[in-house]
């Protein structure tokens, strides 16, 4: 048994996970984050949709709702404006977010509404056989790009950030330390909040990519990411081709629901005015 | 004393809501139903409820899905090409046993169409627009007022028995004006989703009872399950088995069979020297009624058949009708959507004759008037 076994359904382990696949740590550290702040499980509400990281809400003893691919944000939407006391976390894979639901994620992040995203990226589609995705990295193979992916890559935090998000987290899976205390932040910051999490696809994109030993696909995550404090020290051309981690930008915008209620003089019925 | 308005299709459709309840709206603007959202836009939040705006008709659907789930009567309005935007969420929404309200303003089709033109085109739609066999509930009023009461039906109906309620107006009814009395608060029947569930420790979210209606209290308010559209058992979590599939899709499929006789409303005046029946809907109702009246100062006696539940479709009264009679006109502002399902249900027992109307126009009196003449001759 494990110190995280209350948070868990223990009753639908072993889980369907390939071995060696990490969204197991990103969805471990997000646990952990829930744990140090002392989340209400009641109050928890678990958004996720389709793909392999959206598998989570089987595993979790929170309310949950899995919702069509893509979607999950728009559902959080209406989950948050129906009780926006409860506090909505979604869980997304890169493609889930940023590809079939990217309109979601630009005007999710836009509104500022206080929910918080976590999209881990493994810069493949897992769960259909390793088809590329938005994020894959440009020259990588996947199923459907048999001669190297030739699109360029989504940045999926410079994209929120495009869009207004007021926080914007990295991490990785190999720097899992970190990880707990981002996603803890992103979900104790009022707004909009995403962190994305690089995890690693043995089976699809380590498979295709030469680095089929789940280890060595990890090792690349280390040499993918620099920490925003370890670039401030480095040179230009150091820095350059890598990945910035920790929070890229957090700032204090006003909430969505926030500033509906007080512009739309919103009651609860039987609030007397 | 009751209030008597003067109002609008879309406005009748918005009042009827906020009267059943309504707590969340999010829509997305398509003419001819952009009034609905932009009067609940402003008045919500006035009524304990909040409207957004979203970027497209599947954000739309998913937001009052998710507003839904966490317990809030939700709405949203679209017409044609949002309607089909809405299809897989629509589907989900049946499938995970979560009320929604639809109302749908249909206009001319097939693709954009034409915005300000009505048509009664969404029919089949709206049943087997999603994939897979899902259940659904459509309610076609067929005047402002019936839009008032009907809209507050369509709640009733999908809280009472979890399941997605799609009104289906077209664009003259939508903003057709007429006289609406507004019954008091204390007269209306409001019905809520059923929270009496069992303490967490035995509760499963699709376990039934003799109702066979899950009993799904609001995400976020003490209950820790899971909702999904993946094929679920009792517990709601995925379950690929085949007799889970099996029991999974005739469960919600056949959930409504035994609420028919609530569900289906139906208007139809016994005429016994009648031959021949008219079957129309919407605001096709009131030119029907003139032509059956022409008909008879001519020496011709009509029977009226009006579906206002036309999912389930009611089978069962257009059969009873179709015993008695020789002819049955069906008329729609389709190239034929239910006189299918009427022949279908009548198994040959009277002969369906067909009028379509297409070119935008609505079915005039003189339309059927002639159709009567014409068949009768
Ligand atoms: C509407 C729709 N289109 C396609 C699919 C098939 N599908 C399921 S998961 C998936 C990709 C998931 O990739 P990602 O979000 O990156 O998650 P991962 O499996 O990599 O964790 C796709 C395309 C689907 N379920 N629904
Ligand atoms: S296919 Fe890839 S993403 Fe999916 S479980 Fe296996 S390793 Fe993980
Ligand atoms: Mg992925």
């Amino acid at each position: 048994m494990s110190k995280l076994d209350k948070y868990l359904r223990t009753d639908q382990m072993p889980h369907f996970a390939c071995p060696g696949c990490t969204h197991g740590t990103a969805w471990a550290a997000m646990i952990r984050s829930i744990e140090q702040l002392g989340l209400d499980k009641n109050k928890t509400v678990m958004v996720c949709a389709i793909g392999c990281a959206g598998r989570l809400p089987v595993y979790l003893d929170f309310p949950s709702i899995r919702t069509p691919h893509g979607r999950a944000l728009s559902y959080a939407t209406g989950v948050k404006l129906a009780n926006p006391d409860l506090n909505v976390i979604v869980f997304m894979g890169d493609g889930d977010a940023s590809a079939i639901g990217g309109n979601h994620l630009i005007h999710t992040a836009r509104r500022n509404l206080d929910i918080t995203a976590i999209v881990a990226t493994n810069e493949i589609y897992g769960m259909t056989g390793g088809q590329y995705a938005p994020t894959t990295e440009g020259g990588r193979f996947a199923s459907t790009a048999p001669f190297g992916m030739i699109e360029n890559q989504l940045d999926v935090c410079k994209l929120v950030e495009g869009a207004g998000a007021s926080f914007v987290g990295r991490g990785d899976v190999y720097h899992v330390r970190e990880l707990k205390d981002l996603i803890a932040s992103a979900i104790t910051h009022k707004g909009f909040s995403l962190v994305e999490v690089f995890t690693t696809c043995p089976t699809h994109f380590g498979r295709r990519n030469n680095m089929k030993k789940p280890s060595v696909l990890v090792e690349h995550l280390k040499n993918l990411t620099v920490s925003k404090k370890q670039a401030e020290k480095m040179t230009e051309e150091e820095v350059a081709g890598k990945l910035l981690r920790g929070i890229l930008l957090k700032e204090e915008r006003p909430e969505y629901v926030e500033t509906y209620d007080r512009l739309a003089g919103f009651k609860e019925e039987g609030e007397s005015v | 004393m009751k209030d008597k308005v003067l109002m609008q299709g879309n406005q009748a459709v918005a009042e009827g809501a906020l009267a059943a309840g309504v707590k969340f709206c999010a829509g997305y603007p398509i003419t001819p139903s952009t009034e609905v959202i932009e009067i609940l836009a402003k008045k919500l939040p006035s009524h304990g409820g909040r409207f957004i705006q979203m970027e497209d008709e599947l954000a739309s659907i998913g937001a009052i899905i998710g507003a839904s789930a966490a317990g809030k009567k939700s709405i949203t309005a679209t017409s044609g090409p949002g309607f089909s935007l809405m299809q897989e969420n629509l589907g989900y929404a049946a499938m995970v046993e979560v009320p929604i309200v639809i109302y749908n303003a249909q206009r001319v089709g097939p693709s954009t169409g034409g915005a300000t033109k009505p048509h009664q085109a969404d029919i089949m739609q709206t049943k087997w627009g999603s994939h897979g066999d899902s259940p659904r509930i459509a309610l076609m009023p067929g005047s402002v007022k019936e839009a008032y009461e009907i809209t507050i039906k369509a709640f009733n109906f999908s809280e009472k028995y979890m399941v997605p309620v799609v009104i289906l107006m077209d664009e003259l009814l939508a903003h057709m004006r007429e006289s609406v009395i507004i019954p008091k608060k204390e007269e209306l029947e409001v019905i809520n989703r059923r929270t009496d569930v069992a303490p967490q420790a035995e509760y499963l979210p699709y376990r039934m009872d003799e109702t066979g209606i899950p009993v799904l209290p609001p995400l976020g308010g003490g209950y820790r399950y899971n909702i999904s559209g993946m094929i679920h058992g009792e517990n709601g979590i995925p379950d690929l088995s085949p007799e889970t599939i099996d029991a999974c899709v005739r469960r919600i499929n056949s959930k409504l069979d035994k609420y028919y006789d609530d569900i289906v409303i139906v208007e139809n005046e016994k005429n016994e020297s009648a031959k021949i029946a008219l079957f129309v809907f919407g605001s096709t109702t009131r030119p029907a009624k003139g032509a059956i009246k022409k008909a008879k100062k001519a020496g011709i006696e009509v029977e009226l058949i009006r579906p206002i539940t036309i999912w389930p479709f009611p089978e069962k009264e257009v059969r009873e009708v179709a015993e008695r009679m020789d002819k049955i006109i069906v008329a729609e502002m389709n190239l034929g959507q239910t006189a299918g399902l009427v022949r279908q249900a009548i198994e040959g027992k009277a002969e369906v004759v067909q009028l379509n109307r297409v070119d935008s126009g609505h079915i005039s009196v003189d339309d059927l008037y002639h159709k009567i003449l014409e068949i009768s001759s």
